[in-house]
């Protein structure tokens, strides 16, 4: 993640900014709507079902078949969608640009893929323990079929990667997959380092980008990934759409992964010839709408510009710890680390030893959306000695009330449960 | 607090507060039956001993939110000293009490999936059923009584 902006970043004008988000409009049990699990998914901006309704209703094909107009235009928007993504991610390539449902889908394919084509038993690759089910259980998967062997980075006991050990964690490892951001503690992972050490140890290097794209700019050559995944839904696009990057020269060496219609260039009753990147990884017909919403919210968040994206996220982060930490003290715990520069606008809290269910349930009555669960991170939790956390996660459409409104609803539950 | 007291009866929050037959036993000779939530990472674990036909002891541990909680404490006052049989027609009472019915296809509710003994009295344990207007948290509710039921499997097979 970039260092936060210098004095001419603009300040984003949220007043304004949720006027294009209608369902903050909502009210519930008589209070507006409080969203704070944008982690989980964000909202989408009047900008973004716009496009694909306008889309729907004046363009709708099949892509990559039909000759008539309507066809040729909803290629044209697909692919355009694609060089889209290309250039927001900085991509050398549309060929690297795959399209697929969601990061999990993203990860899947590069386990299945090159994971089979380059992994045989007694091949090790390192993960870490912070890493979401989607980038621990595929390679589980490999484990049993396979015989590999799984390394994992640990933690410091401030929610940090421990890389202490890294040099000799990394040693002989065929890959290396890492979270840019932990979407439980909003830890941002010095990705570059880690890539550099395993690029020395060659190996290939995996980043789930998912809780880092939505929130500061992402360059993938800068991070030294060598596959990069993130997905629509939270950030401000649909939900069914996912991008997967990797090198095009990595992806021209693998195998497909789903095999159907549109992957292919030819087929006969006893073979087939796959078709060129990227089509050889989007077997069927795509998500067509939703890759023009991506880009449509890529558009938006262009707009507002990812430095003032990140700018006012670590405002907003900073004035959260600052705000419940003076409000709550000692009865209050922060998971992960407490400096503003090191985490994501994602927080995660035990209050009072109240369980994070009947937390989430009380802030309701609020109209607080905060996510309680184990956030696919069980893991994490074991190493964090918890069953489950609450969590609190701001994006654009966020502002300092809602932080107030998060912190007045903690004392109703105080109030209920002792 | 409003639109809550269902869900958060004063009963429910002293079992919360003060867990009963909280612990462990020697296993074996007792049972232990874990039981989990997938969904929210809560875990209750279930001890039971079985002597004659009864069960002569029980302890629960685990940890989870307030309703998966105490609705263990409660489950284990109410099973207590009870004939095997008769724990089992309370978890299908209970299981009755919490079940959302499930509908058919063209969404008129599916007739009661579980046979309810009509003689048997839930008590204390029927502050429980306001957790019925949460759905969500039927699975909290529901979570200890599943384990248990397991651990009864086990304690007559062996």
């Amino acid at each position: 993640m970039t260092p936060v902006a210098g004095v001419d970043t603009p300040v984003l004008d949220v007043a304004r900014l949720k006027k294009d988000f209608p369902i903050l409009t909502r009210r519930i049990n008589g209070h507006p709507l409080v969203y704070l699990d944008s982690a989980a998914s964000s909202q989408r901006p009047v900008a973004v079902t716009d496009a694909m309704t306008h889309y729907y209703e004046t363009t709708h094909a099949n892509v990559h078949r039909g000759v008539y107009t309507i066809a040729e235009e909803a290629t044209a928007l697909y692919e355009g969608a694609r060089r889209r993504v290309a250039r927001w991610i900085g991509a050398t390539s549309v060929r690297e640009v795959l399209f697929t449902k969601n990061v999990t889908e993203g990860l899947n394919l590069v386990a299945q893929s090159w994971g089979r084509a380059n992994l045989a038993r007694g091949d090790a690759i390192l993960l870490t323990e912070m890493e979401h089910h989607a980038n621990i259980v595929p390679w589980l998967m490999l484990k049993e079929a396979l015989g590999i062997e799984i390394r994992y980075v640990g933690l410091t006991g401030d929610g940090r990667l421990d890389l202490s050990q890294l040099d000799r964690l990394v040693d002989g490892v065929k890959l290396v997959g890492v979270t840019a951001v932990s979407n439980v503690l909003g830890t941002i992972n010095p990705v570059r380092e880690i890539a550099d050490a395993a690029h020395a140890a060659g190996a290939v290097v995996v980043v789930d980008g998912t809780q880092l794209t939505p929130h500061a700019p992402t360059a993938v050559q800068d991070l030294g990934a060598d596959f990069y995944g993130f997905t629509g839904h939270k950030m401000l696009g649909p939900t069914g759409i996912g991008v997967m990057w990797g090198r095009e020269a990595l992806l021209a060496e693998m195998p497909p992964f789903l095999g159907g219609g549109d992957m292919i260039s030819d087929v006969r009753l006893d073979g087939f010839v796959p078709n060129e990147l990227p089509w050889k990884f989007e077997a069927g017909t795509p998500p067509i709408a939703e890759a023009i919403g991506l880009a449509a919210a890529i558009d938006y968040l262009e707009d507002l510009g990812m430095d003032s994206v990140r700018a006012h996220e670590r405002r907003i982060t900073a004035y959260a710890l600052d705000v419940l930490s003076r409000r709550y003290g000692a009865d209050l715990t922060i998971h992960g680390p407490l400096d503003p520069a090191s985490r994501s606008g994602t927080l995660s809290f035990a209050y009072r030893g109240i369980h994070p269910h009947d937390l989430s349930q009380v802030l309701d009555q609020r109209a607080v959306c905060v996510r309680a669960g184990h956030h696919c991170a069980k893991p994490l939790m074991r190493c964090l000695g918890v069953g489950a956390t609450a969590r609190a996660s701001w994006y654009v459409y966020n502002d300092e009330a809602d932080i107030d409104a998060l912190a007045d609803a903690l004392a109703d539950a105080s109030d209920l449960f002792f | 607090m409003p639109g809550l007291e269902d869900l958060y009866r004063e009963i429910i929050l002293d079992h919360y507060r003060n867990p009963r037959n909280r612990g462990e036993l020697e296993a074996p000779p007792a049972m232990r039956e874990e039981g989990f939530n997938p969904l929210c990472g809560d875990e209750v674990v279930v001890y039971l001993e079985v002597s004659e036909g009864r069960v002569s002891d029980v302890k629960i541990n685990g940890q989870g939110c307030s309703i998966s909680q105490s609705s263990a404490s409660m489950m284990s006052s109410a099973v207590k000293g009870k004939t095997v049989g008769e724990a089992r027609a309370l978890i299908r009472a209970f299981k009755g009490m919490m079940s959302i019915h499930e509908q058919r296809l063209d969404g008129t509710p599916e007739e009661d999936a579980v046979p309810v003994d009509d003689d048997v009295k839930l008590g204390d344990l029927e502050a429980l059923q306001g957790v019925v207007k949460f759905p969500v948290r039927i699975k909290c509710a529901t979570l200890s009584w599943n384990t248990l039921a397991g651990a009864l499997d086990r304690a007559e097979a062996s």
